[in-house]
């Protein structure tokens, strides 16, 4: 099935985005409303909230372009360093941008 | 993760100004994504009205651009259904990490808040709460900054997106990735979630090789996250 974009079919499309997105926003924490938290959920959900960051970021740095390893990389150092995350990821983008200009 | 004590879930309106300033800086780098979608979308050939509906209803950035790669004069109902889903899937696990600080939470005011999570408000929330900080109002107040950062960029896109000639080339696109990686180096940093961690990373990578597109980060999560259940923390 498809959805025309012109006219109010770019509408119907959005409204669908916005439902699907809705659900994934909503369907986490409905979902936990039914699970009891005993000590083992908590670790999962802790272990999770990490995991879920670095899944996000593995790839980037993998199949990145060496600017991208580069920015992941400073970010990191700056912010076991002094521990701020603003100029961690200034000089992160920083890097990016000098070793695409290279 | 210790007991919950109430004060660290209050949800006053000083709390969501404050959550708002907190995100402020993080926001003006969320305005330069938002010109890019604007201006991709413009390309694309979206009305300005559809493009900005777009950007403030389904205010999910990643999804976004995924459908702009679909778009034609059709779009198909069901690969449009699994991209946007595939791809915020990872609001799912985002969810089920904040229960616990929102189940005390009246249901409108739980669900509310839950209207504006995405990642950036999200990392710092879970990560105030980890230091047993109040996180609600970084999540609300923070997910409002942006959210209008988001639709102003998308506007300024729209307009002047022209004005941007290469985001890659002043490492624009990284963002979001060196925000997320600071969030991360951040955090508690111990063996066990190092180990944690590095399995999250290793599935991740071979979810994104061999498995379907965008499947890769909720596979890593989940990981990772039965690691850590059966993993028992020995010191409590």
């Amino acid at each position: 099935m498809n959805i025309d974009t012109s006219g109010s079919g770019a509408f119907i499309i959005i409204a669908i985005m916005a439902l699907v997105t809705l659900a994934t926003r909503w369907g986490g924490v409905f979902i936990m409303s039914f699970i009891p938290i005993g000590r083992r959920v908590q670790l999962f959900i802790s272990a999770m909230s990490g995991s879920v960051l670095i899944a996000v970021l593995a790839p980037l740095a993998v199949t990145g372009d060496n600017g991208a390893r580069a920015a992941l990389l400073t970010t990191a150092v700056i912010m076991l360093i002094v521990k701020k995350p603003l100029p961690a990821i200034a000089a992160g983008i920083a890097a990016a941008a000098l070793v695409r200009a290279l | 993760m210790q007991p919950i004590e109430k004060s660290i879930t209050t949800l006053e309106l000083s709390d969501v100004w404050g959550g708002f300033k907190q995100l402020m800086p993080i926001s003006l780098f969320v305005v330069i994504f938002g010109l890019a979608f604007g201006l991709a979308a413009a390309q694309t050939g979206l009305s300005e009205a559809s493009s900005l509906t777009m950007s403030a209803l389904v205010f999910a950035g990643a999804s976004q651009f995924a459908v702009l790669e679909q778009w034609g004069d059709q779009v198909p109902l069901i690969p449009l259904v699994i991209t946007v889903f595939a791809v915020n899937a990872r609001h799912l696990l985002m969810g089920a990490t904040l229960f616990p600080w929102v189940r005390d939470l009246p249901l409108a005011k739980r669900y509310g808040v839950m209207f504006v999570v995405s990642d950036a408000n999200w990392a710092m929330s879970m990560q105030a709460f980890s230091r047993g900080e109040p996180g609600l109002g970084l999540l609300l107040g923070g997910g409002i900054a942006l959210w209008a950062a988001w639709l102003l960029g998308s506007w300024l896109g729209l307009h002047f997106g022209n004005e941007i000639h290469d985001p890659v080339s002043l490492g624009l696109d990284m963002v979001m990735g060196c925000f997320l990686l600071a969030m991360v180096v951040g955090g508690q940093k111990n063996l066990r979630m190092f180990v944690v961690w590095s399995v999250a990373a290793c599935s991740s990578l071979l979810a994104y090789r061999y498995l379907p597109p965008n499947s890769h980060v909720v596979v890593g999560a989940l990981a990772g996250g039965l690691l850590g259940a059966f993993w028992m923390d020995d010191k409590k």
